[in-house]
């Protein structure tokens, strides 16, 4: 038999028409409202104190830190402990090139960077089992910190770089908040996709995603490789803030670590969870080191515990359940007065 | 030739280190990303000993061994048991313990730091040279050497001798069989976890020896527990063994041929080597 | 027996250690064929079907499908060739809607759909497995037997060529037995190719054009199930010897 009598055999075999679902009216409508609510967070360092520019940029910063940890992480499970390692790296592009290139190339490079190195270490870790994959994570920071501290030795340059770009306090917010704006419309866009629902099903059961037809790997790397070059791009953005920039506090692991506890506490299941987390947990964490600069990790651990414990599906997760009780009141309400009036 | 002494001298402690994650993860299944905390931990118990009495730090092994046994029993008692029983299947367990230990993880450098600071630590003890093939190597590398070997023997003695290292052993071959057969799994893996605690302090002992520490170095020792445990093969404690003599070399290699801050530089070369080559481990069987 | 097969396997072997869970098995498969794999348990059945579908990678050996050597390809480009199977024990998507359960297998795999039309035929296969009304249900809150047929609308969701069932049969009640041979039935009549492991020999029966016989990881027996399971070699295997 020719190949083409094997395609004439009578399997009903239905070719993809590939064509794309509309936007609904409600995803229309979810639209404008993130629109109207990314509009007035645009308003807020305009209004705001000194102090409030500053918690708004954190929250900014985190958000789009956050979010984009959640795009991998949340479907797939894979718990990525490496935030720090791509924001730092942006920010040593920033900060190591500024003498050769203008800053908004630099961002851009940035953003190029971290995509190709997470591409080579999902390309080495995602092929196998989860947990290799949050090992290599777990110290990458540490790592790329080595490699850095270790090349300005053999280069002979200073360890701390000082990063002078100039901008407001306004316009480093508005920055971080069009990231953050880039970073729901990508997510967004995921999330309807065939890719955001290949991760679903990955986190799931690899073995059935596999059996699916779904090449997991490669969904695996090009989610972990949106997902850092956001964080290599954050990074990129917040270097002048900082001004002043060394090994030790790019590569902290404090921020790997905060990223993740932020988008715990809000939920990993929905795009909007993680901002739920940031925004109590940043304004918590002002409190905190204003009143406990020398416990600022004890305390940090034991929120991490709490909310694993207690909050293990998040704020989110809270609500829905929430929503879900009063969804079931209001229907055994209704059934109440349907009987009452049966009963009249 | 003293790369490859240094080495050998490095990796017995590291066999140590990677035994005590071993019982805990291979045993007991838990992945403790808190492992090297406990390490440090050690380290700073040591430090304090030593310090405050000048006696020898070996016998600061006679403290650390059961209280770090009673801690990482109570930690596995009280967060790790109740996150056993909310897991639906494995790997949501899987996720819950490496978020579990991660927080911990912070806890324990939170405490470090509280009572001793910030700063890096080490205290002089054996100081001394010792000449082997000519070459001087200090003494107390070579006192926590032999410590290691002792202890590591001690250990797999117990393993391959005993009932409870049995038990141990069985459940980390197959606990649904294992309880079957009438081993109370719970316990076990509770004796399992707890032990690789105490045994990963006693590390922690050994190492402040001749090591510079502070409280924020857990997390290099965890994870080169977890590269040699990985290269090793999972359920192979003589793989283990090996593997954790090849880091010490490829450490060791790196630090005197090219940067000692590139440690881990080597540890994640040969980690990449695993991945691309040998994903099951050293001595571990290719499984389906 | 026709001159392209569906689907052959030529000497294929899967080794675990010391341990030859599949020795050396050939067969052929003709388009539209359903063939039944049998012997006890832990014979090489599973594993077999795991070679098959691209779970496990052979030894040694060809698995050829139209006449392209699949053998060691990755489970999801067998699977997109149009290679689609069940599980022995049930494997679900607990997270997801039990539609979304059976789409999964339609996005990706074979025959591919997205959006609308994919629901809309997804919803057709639920009601072609007798689940109608279970689209938006959970699938957590399906009994066992439930999630079984939704993991057979997953296989089909892609339109597979061959079709493989690992005891998809097992644990249905005469009722059910009744309606699954049935529909196994019919999904040849679509030219589907199909094999089934199973240890209900009544569907066997009436199912099977042929059936191949494993004890041990080796063929013992091949051809109509009622020869086959005549045979004598095939009842030692089953049931041990006389004087044992």
């Amino acid at each position: 038999m020719t190949s083409e009598a094997q395609a004439a055999a009578p399997v009903p075999v239905t070719k993809s028409t590939g064509h794309r679902l509309g936007i609904t009216g409600r995803e229309w409508r979810n639209l404008a409202i993130a629109a109207v609510l990314f509009a007035l967070a645009a308003v807020v360092p305009l209004v705001g104190s000194g102090y409030v520019q500053s918690i708004a940029i954190s929250i900014a910063i985190y958000t789009a830190l956050a979010t984009s940890w959640m795009l991998f992480s949340g479907p797939t499970n894979y718990i990525s402990l490496a935030t720090a390692a791509f924001f730092g790296s942006g920010m040593y592009i920033v900060a190591g090139g500024l003498d050769l290139a203008p800053y908004p190339v630099l961002v851009l490079l940035a953003g190029v960077a971290g995509a190709l190195f997470a591409a080579v270490v999902g390309l080495a870790t995602l092929r196998i089992s989860g947990v290799y994959f949050v090992i290599f994570s777990l110290g990458l920071a540490e790592l790329v910190r080595q490699i850095i501290t270790w090349l300005q030795h053999v280069l002979g340059t200073m360890s701390g770089l000082y990063v002078y770009v100039d901008r407001s306090e306004e316009m480093f917010f508005w920055q971080l908040l069009a990231l953050t704006a880039v970073v729901y419309l990508v997510g967004w866009w995921i999330g309807r996709s065939r890719l955001g629902f290949a991760l679903r099903i990955i986190g799931n059961d690899e073995l059935v995603a596999v059996h699916c037809g779904i090449n997991t790997a490669r969904a695996k790397v090009i989610l972990f490789v949106i997902s850092s070059t956001f964080a290599a791009i954050a990074g990129a953005l917040v270097a002048p803030r900082w001004s002043y920039v060394e090994p030790t506090i790019a590569f902290s692991p404090f921020l790997s670590f905060q990223v993740v506890i932020m988008a715990l506490l809000g939920g990993v299941h929905r795009l909007w969870g993680p901002l739920l987390g940031v925004i109590p947990f940043t304004l918590l964490w002002e409190l905190i080191s204003a009143n406990f600069p020398a416990q600022t990790t004890l305390l940090l651990g034991a929120a991490f515990l709490l909310i694993v414990y207690f909050i293990p599906n998040g704020v989110v997760g809270l609500i829905e359940d929430a929503l879900r009780q009063r969804g079931e009141w209001l229907k055994s309400l209704r059934l109440l007065l349907v009987r009452r009036s049966r009963d009249a | 030739m003293d790369i490859i002494i240094i080495g050998l001298l490095l990796g017995a402690t590291y066999a140590l280190m990677a035994m005590g994650l071993q019982l805990q993860y291979g045993v007991a299944r838990i992945m403790n990303l808190a492992n090297g905390e406990m390490l440090i931990a050690g380290a700073f118990g040591t430090f304090w000993f030593y310090t405050a009495s000048n006696a020898s730090p070996f016998y600061a092994l006679i403290g650390v061994i059961p209280l770090a046994f009673a801690v990482n029993w109570a930690i596995y008692r009280v967060l790790i048991v109740p996150l056993v029983r909310r897991a639906r299947n494995q790997g949501q367990l899987e996720v819950d313990c490496i978020l579990a230990t991660f927080g911990l993880s912070f806890i324990l450098v939170g405490i470090l730091l509280a009572v001793f600071g910030g700063e890096y630590l080490s205290y002089s003890y054996l100081a001394r040279p010792i000449f082997i093939l000519g070459e001087p190597y200090g003494l107390n590398r070579v006192a926590a050497f032999i410590g290691s070997l002792v202890l590591c023997l001690g250990l797999y003695l117990w393993l391959h001798r005993t009932r409870p290292g049995l038990a141990l052993r069985a459940v980390s071959v197959n606990p649904a069989a294992a309880g079957l057969v009438s081993i109370n799994v719970t316990r076990a893996s509770a004796l399992a976890f707890a032990l690789g605690g105490a045994v990963t302090a006693a590390g922690g002992v050994l190492l402040s020896m001749f090591l510079t520490f502070d409280a924020s170095l857990g997390v290099v020792f965890t994870l080169k527990a977890l590269i040699i445990v990985i290269l090793g093969g999972v359920s192979d404690i003589r793989g283990a063994i090996l593997a954790a003599f090849i880091l010490g070399l490829a450490e060791t290699t790196v630090a005197s041929l090219v940067d000692p801050g590139l440690t881990l530089a080597a540890a994640y070369l040969l980690f990449m080597a695993i991945l691309l080559v040998r994903p099951e481990g050293l001595l571990g069987r290719r499984s389906s | 027996m026709p001159d392209s097969p569906a689907l052959t396997a030529h000497a294929v072997s899967k080794r675990f250690g010391g341990l030859v869970a599949v020795n050396d098995i050939s067969f052929a498969l003709a388009e539209n064929e359903v063939l039944g794999l049998i012997g006890p348990n832990g014979s090489g059945k599973t594993t077999m079907m795991n070679l098959i579908s691209g779970a496990l990678r052979p030894s040694a050996g060809e698995i050829r499908l139209y006449g392209e050597d699949i053998a060691g390809i990755g489970a999801s480009r067998i699977a997109r060739k149009g290679v689609a199977r069940t599980f022995q024990l049930v494997r679900m998507l607990p997270g997801l809607t039990v539609l979304e359960n059976v789409t999964a297998g339609g996005v990706f795999g074979h025959a591919r759909r997205w959006g609308q039309e994919l629901n809309d035929y997804a919803h057709a296969l639920l009601q072609r497995v007798g689940l109608p009304n279970a689209g938006d249900v959970a699938m957590t809150a399906l009994t066992y037997i439930d999630q079984k047929r939704v993991e057979l609308a997953r296989a089909l969701a892609g339109d597979p060529k061959v079709l493989l069932l690992d005891e998809w049969l097992a644990g249905l009640n005469p009722t059910e037995l009744k309606t699954g041979i049935a529909l196994i039935e019919q999904l040849r009549a679509e030219g589907r190719t199909i094999i089934i492991v199973e240890h209900v020999m009544h569907a066997i029966r009436s199912l099977c054009d042929r059936c191949i016989v494993m004890s041990s990881g080796a063929k013992i027996a091949e051809g109509t199930p009622r020869d086959v399971l005549a045979d004598a070699e095939v009842i030692r295997a089953y049931l041990g010897t006389a004087d044992a």
